[in-house]
């Protein structure tokens, strides 16, 4: 056994905790981050948002070169798909991130230690890796353990036939057919990559409508999208139980307000029906951290925890489930642990799906605006009518941004379209200033771009749009 | 042809009010009568009805903003059609859902005067103040560090345009407090130049409501016109305590109400202020008026906090017809239905902080009046009888806040004698002896 002192210990090396370590390093804390994989950026970048990004620009290509290629006078001959090539570079997308990441964590001196951390005392963490243990003592320790996949009952994932998230990730063929069970962000992302390659895929989701949680104009436009791709989409239906077998899986399913069971079958189902806090081999019950009914740790506003000097952010406090969000929490908290004011504006985090078209989110939905009664005004513009879109072929979608009725101030704003995601980013801004749409109208915009959709959008609110 | 919605007259000397809840949306139809909106002022809350049918086309005062008698609340526009709201400006932007980027109720202060250069202005906030011809340096704004929104331009925009409040007239009853006055803060003239101090991260920052700005103005306002001193004596509550004991059912019986202390204090207080009618009087500039009527507001609570009904005429009422009023005016205050009648004209007033236990306190005047009588917690004492020996007696301190300005030691404490006498053989008061 090493013992050895550190102002901050942090357990978990995904973008929350390795953002953490590097941050109270740059304050100057002597930090040890503690990741029981032996790559660090958990599941961001080993099993998550880069090996997806990585196969989605892949097929995304795939895709085009099959089929929109010859619109461009483009011709090539049979489009073919080599799997294993597609997967090797992702992998290698994946271990250049993570190699990276830990050169990041060595450059700001962190120290890195590998298995799995447990507080076992006040101010002790111990790392457990194989036989070897570490004890390590902490002024001050963060749990950033992050989130599993949440299993579904009745349906065993064997990572095989019916897989989650991470087995998706590296399937050895491409399936005849597939069965996305959840409508949500990872489900229609992953949905997409295999649809592209070559699989029929049917997405079975439980709600009345994908993506919950977004704006529901944004989702229906998106579904229909979706659908014209070739994804059949099967909501409001519950699945009961699942049987895997050689060569593929038989699904039963049945209408959630009750009716006719009836069997969908697949060769591959992905399960991917949400996430959960990971805590297991924390010891959090031994030394009496606080969790909440749904596994979550409990924190508040400065992200402590019930035990004085434990702190815990990310995925395993619950919130939105991001990367980023845990990277401005870990920031938040080494800057609070330096006596600095850490502060995250959970008003100011968008949600983006990698599909194509994207589409990104921000602030208040209609939805919400209505049902706490505030008064606004939209704005909405039509990728058809931008130009940049014309000249890419990437027409579908829109923007709608959504503004108080009195002080004009963006509540919120929800894009379909190629590059939402890096499109929206500019109405973040805008909205950390508690800017308006009218000075988001009043700020040029560089054309032809795709961004001058949202000055379009910006001016609709004002009822004064041009170019439609 | 559209309707405006003018904020109607609310009673003698309320010129202002605040709007607390719009009932209807821009867009929404309205029937002649239905309730819009609802205002609150120091006294009541009151509802302004539609004058017209139609629909709801603009709301130019939103909830927070304070208004004047006569002001531009909304309009109407004949007919089913919605036409386009205007923007409209507010004094706060609208409510949020928790943790939304809604600014707090307080501007945050204006970017430190260092030798930092001001934070460039947004554009369509140099738009406004280019055609307003306005100073930004002036304009207090609620942005990231103090930097102006739009939003913050449009309200000093509107607020400008609004005229000043005129100042309440001192002749308005308001609720005094029971135990000692708290601090009182100075009520913000509208557009306030000074942004109070950003709520620290062990702080939460509460807009007042317009009641408790009002009650601490006119306590305020109290403490600096009248001289108040307050004399103190105790009373022996037996007799009275005896007599309720031995007429509670056939009062009720008879009456519907339970017998209280308050009708007897009510009575013993006509019969002091009878013979020392200083305490009933009041000052209006250089003249003494003294009233000859004996309307006696009694201090009630309601959720707003206390409010002080006024019983007309006491010397006239029987112990019954006190009691109903008061429990009538209780239940009116606790439902929130007490008009602005209720509560005006008072010539004195009675508090009990025994109630909440205060054994002892010095109550604050109600303007105009030159006199409060303050009843206590009930509690036994040990206490020296005729022939000398202890025995355990009920015991309440009274204490009588008075205006030394027209009521001397002398009345005061003679008037707090008479009505102890009075509490002590209640036979006094049906003889006025």
């Amino acid at each position: 056994m090493t013992d050895t002192t550190f102002d901050l210990v942090v357990i978990g090396g995904g973008p929350g905790g390795y953002v953490a370590a590097i941050r109270a390093a740059q304050l100057g804390m002597t930090v040890a981050c503690v990741e029981k994989d032996a790559t660090v950026g958990g599941t961001c970048l080993n099993v998550g948002c880069i090996p997806s990004k990585a196969l989605l620009q892949s097929s995304h290509h795939f895709e085009e070169a099959a089929h929109t290629f010859a619109a461009h006078g483009v011709k090539t001959g049979a489009v073919t798909l080599d799997l294993g090539t597609m997967m090797t570079r992702k992998t290698q997308v994946v271990a250049d991130l993570t190699k990276g990441v830990a050169f990041l964590l060595k450059k700001n001196k962190v120290t890195r230690l590998v298995g799995v951390g447990a507080i076992t005392a006040a101010g002790q963490v111990t790392v457990t890796e194989g036989r070897k243990k570490h004890v390590l003592k902490a002024g001050s320790i963060v749990i950033a353990t992050g989130s599993d996949v949440a299993p579904l009952q009745g349906v065993d994932i064997d990572e095989k036939r019916i897989v989650s998230s991470t087995g998706a990730l590296s399937l050895k063929s491409v399936p005849k057919t597939m069965v996305v069970v959840g409508a949500g962000i990872i489900g229609l992302e992953l949905g997409s990559v295999w649809r592209r390659l070559g699989a029929r895929v049917t997405v079975v989701e439980f709600l009345d409508r994908i993506l919950p949680g977004m704006d529901g104009e944004a989702c229906r436009q998106m579904q229909r999208i979706l659908a014209k791709q070739g994804i059949e989409f099967r909501l409001s239906t519950k699945v009961t139980g699942a049987r895997a077998s050689k060569t593929g899986v038989t699904l039963s399913v049945e209408p959630v307000e009750g009716g006719k069971s009836e069997t969908l079958k697949a060769e591959v189902v992905l399960v991917s029906v949400g996430r959960r806090p990971r805590t297991q081999g924390l010891g959090l019950a031994g030394i009496g951290v606080e969790t909440d009914a749904h596994g979550f740790v409990k924190v508040d506003s400065g992200f402590r925890t019930n035990v004085p000097g434990v702190f815990a952010i990310g995925d395993v406090i619950g919130g939105a489930m991001l990367a980023h969000k845990a990277e401005e929490e870990g920031v938040a908290v080494a800057e609070i642990l330096a006596g600095q004011a850490g502060h995250v504006n959970y008003e100011a985090i968008p949600g983006v799906v990698y599909t194509w078209p994207e589409v990104a989110s921000l602030g208040r939905t209609e939805e919400q605006l209505k049902d706490t009664g505030v008064q606004y005004r939209v704005g909405k513009f039509p990728f058809t009518a931008n130009s940049r879109a014309r000249c890419n072929a990437d027409t579908d979608g829109f923007v709608k941004i959504l503004a108080d009725a009195g002080t004009d101030r963006v509540l919120g704003v929800h894009i379909v379209g190629a590059q939402a995601g890096d499109v929206i980013q500019e109405a973040v801004i805008a909205m950390e200033f508690g800017g308006s749409a009218e000075d988001i109208a009043r700020s040029s915009h560089g054309h032809p771009g795709m961004s001058e959709a949202i000055k379009e959008a910006a001016m609709a609110v004002g009822g004064r749009a041009i170019h439609i | 042809m559209a309707t405006e919605i003018k904020v109607p007259t609310l009673g003698e000397s309320v010129v202002e009010a605040t709007v607390t809840k719009w009932f209807k949306a821009v867009g929404d139809a309205v029937a002649v009568d239905e309730p819009l909106v609802e205002l609150e002022t120091d006294k009541v809350t009151v509802e302004v009805n539609a004058q017209a049918a139609g629909t709801l086309s603009e709301i130019v005062a939103a909830e927070g903003a304070d208004v004047e008698v006569g002001a531009l609340l909304g309009t109407i526009a004949d007919g089913a059609a919605a036409a386009a709201p205007k923007p409209a400006a507010k004094e706060k932007p609208a409510p949020a859902p928790p943790a939304a980027p809604a600014p707090d109720p307080a501007p945050e202060p204006a970017p430190q005067p260092q030798p930092a250069a001001t934070p460039a202005l947004s554009p369509a906030v140099r738009k406004i103040v280019r055609e307003h011809g306005l100073d930004a340096a002036q304009i207090p704004g609620t942005g990231k560090d103090g930097r102006l929104t739009k939003g913050d331009v449009l309200a000093f925009v509107k607020s400008r345009a609004a005229p000043p409040a005129a100042p309440e007239p001192p002749a308005a009853p308001g609720p005094p407090a029971a135990p000692a006055a708290p601090p009182a803060a100075a009520a913000p003239a509208p557009g306030a130049q000074f942004p109070p101090r950003p709520a620290g991260p062990r702080e939460e920052r509460v807009r007042m409501t317009r009641l408790r700005r009002r009650v601490a103005e006119r306590l305020k306002e109290a403490q600096n016109t009248a001289a108040i001193l307050t004399t103190f004596n105790e009373v022996d509550m037996t007799v009275v305590m005896e007599m309720r004991a031995r007429y509670r059912d056939a009062f009720e019986k008879k009456h519907g109400v339970r017998v209280g202390f308050m009708s007897f204090f009510v009575k013993a207080c006509v019969v002091a202020l009878r013979e020392f009618p200083a305490v009933n009087g009041e000052i209006d500039g250089d003249d003494i008026v003294y009233k000859n009527h004996y309307d006696i507001g009694v201090a009630v609570g309601s959720a707003q906090g206390l409010v002080v009904p006024v019983v007309r005429d006491a010397d006239a009422l029987s112990f019954a017809d006190i009691e109903k009023s008061i429990a009538d005016f209780g239940r009116r205050a606790r439902d929130g239905k007490l008009a602005l009648d209720d509560l005006q004209g008072g010539t004195f007033t009675i508090t009990n902080g025994g109630v909440f236990g205060s054994l002892l306190s010095t109550p604050i005047l109600n303007p105009p009046q030159s006199g409060i009588l303050g009843m206590h917690k009930i509690q036994k004492r040990p206490m020296v009888t005729a022939d000398d020996s202890i025995a355990a007696r009920p015991m309440m301190y009274l204490a009588l806040s008075y205006d030394h300005r027209i009521v001397d030691g002398r009345e005061a404490v003679s008037f707090l004698v008479r009505v102890k006498e009075c509490i002590e053989d209640p036979q006094r008061i049906m003889l006025d002896a």
